[in-house]
């Protein structure tokens, strides 16, 4: 028995704040103060907060230690570990009160969230299979397998009301029943672990923080719908995860989860991993399928859905790592415990990767239905340096900007759809008033355009010339005809493009023409970027009445482009200026100005 | 068969359960426009031409994949569809170069005539960056320029799926997605076999084969040479499609006359030469299984499936018949034998032939194909290069009388015709050793069971008192199931016929080319054979062995099949050759 257990974030974003050093440095001293059988130190996955890693938390106080950096470790053993002293000014400072800490769970971050994904992350140790079964784990595959009939584990789900947590939101049970329909051979279950979204790493949490939740959940789904083997299609660039799901495939299959006759029960059910190159486009069902085939990761044309003909031309069943988190839960719990959570026709949670302009970057899970306003404002901690919100973006380069005044909409997949972004895999950026919308847009567009796979016209081709447009209209080279034109090729490429990532791809630019027309119009008739952004349309200038004359401005600028007297107002001479704005930050009197 | 009821711009029609929207409407007389699509070859809804509005669908879909079911009411013609289809085109010809007056497709662009069907008046429409290619010229048969490429990936589509071949395909994404080799190698670095069945699916000018047709004028304006022209058994199959005649119409005498008027001054047929060759590989075959030769023989006349063998089958090469292809045979006996009877000298002798096939313009090139100690051949044109001298020419094709090719060396029997379809060089085969071996007649001349368009085909005959166990594979894809049959000692056969070109010489890659809307719902390869069988079926002459001038050949010049001058002027040798030269 240990009488304290120290957990640290191992998941990517502290790993590489350097939560790897910290567990060598911490051992080393627990070592050195002979407390290493006292004292467990236990790496987890992700506690969600990754802004402020690498994130330490001691049990059974439940000190959550932010931002620790191996010359702390000493300190945090000798007093904290040794002696029972929380160090204080080392703490999440949410948690410290006048006389005691607070639970984690009290903090605005954690309060008014509701952890059924990501339940185990930051709470185990991923790469211990034991710690899994500890919390519950593989009891669901236990129970479908010799309590529940194929068809009442589909019913099940259907009955919880899931739906696919990858994007699109197709209900789960419904997707199973279709590839249960088919009979054939051979079938297939498949995970999508291609997360692409910019700024989206929820699914690469869960395969860090409990990647056997997956595994179990896959092998349920194996189950239900007749299929003996499974692939998890995940990205080369997520290394880590690769790894802890790779022991934990091998852990669950010398355990019996995995392989011929599980649980005695006739039962087989095996899983391999296939890694992706990075394409964006293999996030897509179809283009997911062909790349595991081992060909050109392309989509194909449905008809024929996967569900009939998937991987290998085989029934099979694809969905995101999410989506699976929820379902060894759902079978234990019950259908009806899920479906009380969420919206009326979304039900569970929903995990958020926040990011951009918001002070407690990191991951959040909250049942459907909270408002972006509370995702932002009180979890998120709000906008840092007391800027304005200006959009949120969701769905990544599918999705599309939320305005302020959707604040309050109560987020679930149809009231996104409906305000024109999705939901998508759960990125959610945050963008304050210094954000301009038009080079948001051209962003995304040109995630598009660089990863349109190419194969069909509409995305080819028309992706790219809605890039062009926007590019002109950012250096104000635009005309008032040009945002008809750019409206006409959205329009059509939702209409035309072969699968759902170019009929989506200009989601973007129609939802910021939507809730910021005016900013396009400044771009192409005044020739201005309101928010200061795009560099064509934008000009420093020296308030006469503020400068000094310190000539601290002319000194540091890179291309010599200010001039003056000492202790007169100075000038930039604009055809000089490369607008790299270091003046600005160097002026002491606000004399500079962009507009 | 299960039917089911849809609608189709307001027209009920009932069509068989898993036809496509595209087929549905064909059946009411709508047709919907294609580029990428190709039946059975490329069914991969990419270009978007097609699309057509579905009621309750949420986007258009691509008909040419889309399945019909049970009360599907399709709209072809909407102003959705209409401008959906105009911006299509327009976004394909913002990245297209446009030099249409130079392009040897000009007139027979399935791009240009949908631009205008489409009415496209604006050729700044959508204009932006536009990709530049260099043209890949290294192969010694075909070009490639990827800037009149609109990525419909049919070329890519027949080289991995009917050839099983696969040096092209699509490299990189995005705008920049082009075909190309493996690690943007040149063509000629890869092991294309030079079938040419990429340019013949085509729809717009980016792969074409090298244009010899200049060779050909500048060698008949020189008085100094004696310019002789031998044409293959498809050709006349085949000519008249390129001057609006309908496929499978055989224009033999048409195709002589024009010959005659370009200028040659001898016409002859490729046809003599395959009976030559039917008399060296039936004795080859005879030989082989009487004293324990290498078995099952393989023809030989194909140089596509010799580029194939040589490159990915090095093991089976002594399988192969050590007979020269027709062509290369006659180009022999012409600079030999005929050279002499007539007394001219060889070097001034310019052998041209006509030939369906892009691989015979590496053919000529081989090494040990010099029998006078010149190349056999010097020039070989396709159908398509021989249809633009004809109509450079000033030549009013459909108009000219029939006439006769020359003799001797026009002289050809049935069995020589059908060499231009898949099955006739076996069936031209079984006709002649079917009488060496048993000094009998066939109870019938026609050997049905190779016939057809089929990919494979399998044969038992007793010729006397051997069983002879025959198979025949057109297009390399189906070679390789017979190959790899008989290397796993799944099969055992005695003797194969291979052709490159699924359907065989008629379907060649030098052939006329067919836009898609016509190849999807005819079949060009049964159709042009049907031509021959016809021809061979009308004729007194149909075995090879009975034709008279080939008879006086050996008489004067061979001696006998397999003779040691006969292995000297007709026959060749193989090696392994590498895949990749980098």
């Amino acid at each position: 028995m240990y009488r304290s257990h120290v957990l640290v974030c191992g998941g990517t974003g502290c790993t590489s704040s350097g939560s790897a050093q910290i567990i060598d440095t911490l051992e080393k001293e627990l070592k050195r103060n002979g407390l290493e059988n006292e004292i467990k130190v236990i790496k987890t996955g992700c506690f969600g907060l990754c802004a402020l890693g690498p994130i330490m938390v001691v049990y059974p106080e439940g000190a959550f230690y932010s931002m620790v950096r191996p010359e702390d470790i000493p300190e945090i053993v000798s007093e904290h570990l040794l002696k029972g002293r929380i160090v204080t000014r080392l703490l999440y400072q949410e948690t410290v009160e006048s006389d005691t800490i607070k639970s984690l769970n009290h903090t605005d971050f954690y309060r008014k969230q509701m952890r059924v994904a990501l339940k185990n992350c930051g709470v185990i140790d991923p790469e211990n299979i034991n710690e899994y079964i500890a919390y519950d784990g593989y009891q669901a595959l236990g129970k479908v397998l010799t309590e529940m009939t194929p068809a009442e584990v589909i019913e099940e789900i259907k009955k919880s009301g899931l739906r696919g947590r990858g994007g699109a939101g197709f209900p789960t049970g419904l997707k199973w029943s279709f590839a249960a329909k088919y009979e054939d051979d051979q079938k297939y279950v498949c995970c999508n672990a291609d997360e692409g979204d910019p700024g989206a790493f929820m699914d690469r949490s869960i395969l860090e923080g409990d990647p056997n939740v997956v595994i179990e959940a896959m092998a349920i789904a194996g189950y239900a719908i007749g299929a003996s083997q499974g692939y998890v299609y995940i990205r080369a660039e997520y290394p880590i995860a690769v790894k802890r799901l790779t022991i934990a495939i091998n852990e669950a299959r010398e355990m019996g989860f995995l392989g011929k006759d599980i649980f005695g029960t006739g039962f087989n059910f095996d899983l391999d991993i296939r890694l992706g190159a990075g394409a964006f486009v293999c996030g897509e069902e179809t283009a997911l399928m062909t790349s595991i085939e081992g060909h050109r990761g392309e989509p194909r044309p449905r008809p024929p859905f996967p569900a009939e003909k998937g991987l290998f031309q085989k029934p099979s069943v694809l969905n995101n790592v999410e989506t699976y988190a929820n379902i060894p839960q759902i079978i234990l719990k019950g259908a009806d415990w899920f479906n009380q959570i969420g919206t009326e026709k979304s039900k569970g949670t929903k995990v958020f990767a926040l990011g951009g302009k918001i002070n407690n970057t990191g991951l959040v899970e909250v049942p459907m239905g909270t408002t972006l306003r509370t995702i932002v404002e009180e979890i998120g901690g709000g906008i840092p340096g007391g800027k304005k919100f200006k959009a949120a973006q969701t769905g990544g380069p599918s999705g599309g900007c939320i305005p302020a005044e959707h604040l309050d909409v109560p987020i679930d997949y149809d009231n996104l759809l409906a305000i024109g972004s999705m939901m998508g895999s759960g990125g959610l950026i945050v963008m304050d008033e210094d954000t301009c919308m038009v080079d948001i847009a051209k962003f995304f567009l040109e995630f598009t355009v660089d990863e349109s796979c190419g194969k069909c016209t509409p995305c080819r081709i028309g992706t790219k010339r809605m890039y062009e447009i926007l590019d002109k209209i950012s250096k104000g080279k635009a005309h008032v005809e040009d945002l008809e034109r750019l409206d006409k090729l959205a329009q059509y490429i939702k209409d035309n493009a072969l699968c759902g990532l170019g009929q989506t791809a200009p989601n973007p630019v129609l939802s910021t023409i939507r809730y910021f027309r005016d900013e396009y119009m400044a771009h192409i008739v005044d020739k201005r970027c309101p928010a200061g952004v795009c560099k064509e349309l934008m000009n420093y200038y020296i308030d006469e009445s503020k400068c000094k004359g310190c000539t601290l401005c002319a000194r540091n600028c890179p291309v010599g482009a200010i001039s003056g007297n000492i202790k007169e107002p100075h000038i930039i001479d604009r055809s000089k200026c490369i607008k790299c704005g270091a003046c600005m930050e160097k002026c002491k009197f606000g004399a500079i100005e962009k507009h | 068969m299960e039917m089911v009821n849809i609608k189709i711009n307001g027209i009920p029609l009932s069509v068989p359960k898993g036809s496509t929207i595209l087929e549905a409407a064909r059946q009411a007389g709508i047709e919907i426009p294609t580029l990428c699509y190709l039946r059975d070859v490329n069914e991969i809804g990419a270009c978007r031409i097609c699309v057509v509005e579905v009621k309750g669908a949420r986007s258009l879909v691509a008909s040419c994949v889309y399945p019909v079911n049970e009360g599907m009411e399709v709209f072809t013609n909407t102003a959705r569809v209409q401008e959906s289809r105009r911006m299509t085109l327009e976004l394909i010809l913002s990245n297209h170069e446009k030099n249409c007056l130079f392009c040897v497709r000009s007139g027979n662009c399935e791009l240009q005539k949908l631009a205008q069907e489409y009415g496209l008046n604006d050729p700044m429409a959508w204009a932006g960056e536009m990709n530049h290619y260099e043209t890949d010229n290294s192969a010694v048969h075909m070009w490639r320029n990827n800037n009149k490429c609109i990525l419909c990936r049919r070329c890519s589509a027949v080289c991995a799926k009917n050839q099983a071949v696969g040096v092209i395909g699509a490299n990189d994404r995005g705008f920049a997605t082009h075909i190309g080799c493996a690690f943007e190698l040149d063509l000629a670095q890869t092991p294309c076999v030079s079938c040419g069945q990429c340019i013949a699916v085509c729809p717009v000018g980016a792969i074409g084969e090298k244009d010899d047709g200049p060779k050909v004028t500048a060698a008949l304006r020189d008085p100094e040479k004696f310019v002789a022209v031998q044409a293959a058994p498809s050709i006349r199959a085949t000519l008249g499609e390129e001057f609006g005649l309908p496929v499978g119409t055989n224009v033999e005498g048409k195709m002589v006359a024009a010959l005659r008027r370009l200028g040659f001054d001898k016409v002859f047929d490729t046809d003599f030469g395959a009976d030559l060759t039917i008399m060296e590989e039936a004795n080859e075959l005879v030989e082989r299984v009487k004293n324990g030769g290498k078995l099952p023989m393989i023809t030989s006349c194909s140089p596509g499936w010799i580029n194939f063998c040589e490159m990915y089958y090095p093991d089976m090469l002594e399988n192969l018949s050590s007979c020269k292809s027709p062509q290369q045979m006659f180009g022999a006996v012409l600079k030999t034998f005929y050279a002499k009877k007539e007394n001219l000298d060889p070097k001034n002798i310019v052998s041209v032939s006509v030939m369906p096939c892009t691989a015979k313009k590496y053919e000529i090139g081989r090494d040990d194909q010099s029998a006078a100690g010149l190349p056999d051949l010097d020039i070989t044109i396709t159908t398509r290069e021989l249809a633009r001298l004809i109509r450079a020419a000033g030549i009013d094709f459909a108009s000219l009388p029939d006439e006769e090719f020359d003799t001797p060396l026009g002289i050809a029997s049935g069995a020589g015709h059908i060499f231009g379809a898949t099955g006739g060089v076996m069936e031209a085969a079984l006709r002649t050793a079917y009488e060496t071996l048993t000094g009998e007649k066939a109870a019938s001349l026609e050997w049905k069971e190779v016939r057809g368009t089929e990919g494979v085909k399998e044969a038992s005959y007793k010729v006397g008192d051997l069983t002879v166990n025959v198979a025949v594979a057109s297009g390399l894809s189906n070679a390789r199931k017979v190959l790899d049959a008989v290397k796993s000692g799944e099969k055992d056969y005695t003797f194969i016929e291979i052709m490159a070109c699924p359907g065989g010489c008629v379907n060649g890659g030098g052939q006329p080319i067919q836009p898609a809307s016509v190849r999807n719902f005819v079949d060009l390869k049964a159709l042009r054979a049907k031509a021959l069988y016809e021809e061979d079926a009308g004729m007194d002459l149909r075995k090879s062995h009975e034709n008279p001038a080939i008879k006086e050949l050996y008489d004067k010049f061979l001696e006998k099949p397999g003779s040691h001058i006969a292995h000297e002027v007709l026959h060749t040798s193989y090696k392994a050759r590498k895949r990749y030269t980098i």
